[in-house]
């Protein structure tokens, strides 16, 4: 693997973050998140819209000062380093924020000066980039007539002009058809097996945190709630779930359930209840059986294997998404 | 030919001048893109020398003994150059947040601003100069010649730079288009209240006295002599001063707004 020798970094994190809190007004965005990234490493954010992701990309990229608490990237602290952190991170934010009245290679050259980079360093990065990005002919085109998933693989490159030691991706595929969301991906993990960049990907989408990320975070209300591997995080959960969608009170039911040996945890949300269990096949019965004898209309009775929604329902009482596709390993009873 | 690994190639900071031109570059490709918004401001200085010389010639000319073509010749170059900027684009930027995508790289934040207005004293030069071409048709002569004329402009472009930073100030430290849109009323105090249409000593009241504090007043009276003089060194150091003092207090203003905008508290 070719790896990126960075400047040694006093800590020997990629990111840390340490009380890290940021207030606007009379509302905390972020409350203490404490944050520890490898070298080398694929931190997925995960959160629902509002939950704080976006505040702390932008305190640890120097755009927003932290109301208190401390952070370093690449070795440099965000508050006392902010120039030292510029030269040393890429961030694609929010919306593919480019400037539609450029083309798309005066855009990467511009952020290659900007960057320090001279002539014959700019020409090779573009040639580079370029054909990554596979916009073609439309590298000479204004930024405006490109489609959104040109937008955010240009985007994409002029974040690693300067071959960064952090990229900071801020929903890079919010919005993006399911092709042109792979193709990000693709390049995610390309970028960070080939070079070894440290990835703090935040996102919005069950799916892609558990696909890309080699460690998750979930932030809920300003607050990281949870972390630790997808697998290990569903892991917490149970080994299977069981799930129910019902009519009519689900507060015995859910006391019934509870008492059914085997069952680990179980969650309401609306008119679902999510049943966590060891061993889901030698319990379903039991379950149907349960919430028959209170009363409870069951509509649909899904065995599954946890997803990070269930972890997030687990942590916070709420789903992250209400239409998460369905993990693999879904039975339909 | 050696080719370093790509992997290799890392950020640097990069140097003042550099930085400067990088912006400027692209806020100068950002004209020709941009063409409707610049035509308003090649008819209004047109119109108003027009209007102001068909209305009030005869009549000033009688009562005092001034060339008035000669006389509203800077006053047209000044309305020509005042208040255009390209600040609005400023505004674009950070709504579109492609102004967080120059805040993050390690530009330096005077640059920037520099960068940016390096445009705008294209702009306004290059408007400056149908007015001329009017005024030479119509018989307006410069008694310091073509250097006093080429002097005459740049003061024109360096007083429209100079008033630029208001409206950066302004968008920068409101991202609103519709404030930097109403910055254009700052245009009427500097312009009205002093010597745009009639000597100094034809003004009364409470007129003459905001005339004699308003900034313009020294401009106009500078650019004036270029004309109707020649080189009058107290005329033009006024000038140049007011020039300075104006810049001065709107792009310390624009720059605080820039310094906050690029990393928000």
């Amino acid at each position: 693997m070719e790896h990126l020798d960075g400047d040694p970094d006093a800590n020997g994190y990629a990111v840390s973050a340490s009380g890290l809190a940021k207030r606007f007004g009379n509302v905390d965005a972020v409350k203490g998140v404490d944050l520890a990234l490898s070298k080398g490493e694929i931190y997925g954010f995960l959160g629902p819209n509002g939950a704080g992701k976006t505040t702390v990309v932008r305190m640890l990229t120097t755009l927003l000062v932290p109301t208190s608490g401390a952070a370093t990237v690449a070795g440099y602290d965000v508050t006392r380093e902010g120039q030292q952190v510029r030269l040393h991170v890429g961030a694609a934010l929010q919306d593919a924020a480019l400037d539609n009245k450029q083309t798309g290679r005066e855009l990467l050259r511009l952020q290659g000066r900007l960057y320090g980079l001279r002539g014959r360093e700019i020409n090779q990065r573009l040639s580079e980039l370029a054909a990554l990005i596979d916009i073609g002919d439309a590298i000479d085109r204004l930024i405006g007539t490109y489609s959104g998933g040109m937008k955010r693989r240009l985007d994409l490159a002029a974040a690693r002009v300067h071959n960064p030691e952090v990229l900071f991706l801020d929903e890079p595929t919010t919005g993006l058809d399911p092709i042109s969301r792979n193709r990000v991906w693709e390049e995610v993990r390309r970028i960070n097996r080939q070079l070894g960049v440290t990835i703090f990907l935040t996102t919005q989408y069950l799916e892609e945190a558990d696909a890309l990320a080699d460690r998750v975070g979930i932030i809920n209300e300003g607050e990281l709630v949870a972390e630790g591997t997808p697998a290990d995080l569903k892991r917490s959960v149970g080994l299977d779930v069981i799930v129910a969608r019902v009519d009519g009170s689900v507060d015995a039911a859910i006391e019934r359930l509870n008492a059914i040996e085997g069952v680990q945890q179980v969650d309401a949300y609306e008119s679902e209840l999510s049943v966590s269990v060891a061993n889901g096949a030698s319990l379903v019965s039991a379950v149907a059986l349960a919430l028959n004898e209170c009363g409870v209309s069951v509509h649909e009775l899904t065995l599954r294997t946890p997803t990070l929604d269930d972890v997030f329902l687990q942590v916070t009482g709420a789903r992250l998404q209400e239409d998460a596709p369905q993990d693999v390993g879904e039975n339909q009873l | 030919m050696t080719t370093i690994a790509s992997t290799q190639i890392r950020a640097r900071r990069s140097n003042f001048l550099r930085d400067v031109m990088s912006v400027a570059e692209r806020a100068l490709r950002s004209i020709p893109r941009d063409v409707e918004g610049v035509i308003p401001a090649l008819v209004i200085p047109v119109f108003f020398f027009v209007v102001n010389v068909g209305a009030l010639q005869d009549q000033t000319e009688q009562f005092m003994e001034v060339d008035y073509k000669a006389f509203q010749l800077p006053v047209a170059i000044l309305f020509a150059v005042t208040g255009i900027s390209r600040a609005i684009t400023v505004v674009t930027d950070i709504q579109s947040g492609y102004f967080d995508k120059l805040s993050l790289t390690p530009v330096n934040r005077l640059g920037m601003l520099i960068g940016f207005t390096v445009a705008d004293f294209a702009l306004v030069v290059a408007l400056t100069v149908p007015v001329i071409i009017l005024g030479l048709a119509v018989g307006v002569r410069f008694e310091s010649g073509p250097v006093g004329l080429l002097v005459f402009v740049l003061m024109g472009g360096a007083w429209g730079l100079a008033f630029a930073g208001l409206p950066y100030a302004i968008a920068l430290k409101t991202g609103n288009p519709v404030a930097v849109n109403s910055s254009f009323l700052l245009f009427f105090p500097f312009m009205f209240l002093t010597t745009v249409f009639v000597p100094m000593e034809a003004l009364t009241g409470w007129l003459a006295t905001v005339a004699v504090y308003n900034p313009v007043t020294y401009l106009l009276d500078g650019l004036r002599s270029l004309i109707t003089v020649g080189w009058d060194s107290e005329a033009l150091l006024k000038a140049i001063g007011a020039i300075a003092g104006v810049g001065a207090v709107s792009y310390t203003l624009a720059l605080m707004a820039l310094r906050s905008r690029a990393r928000r508290r």
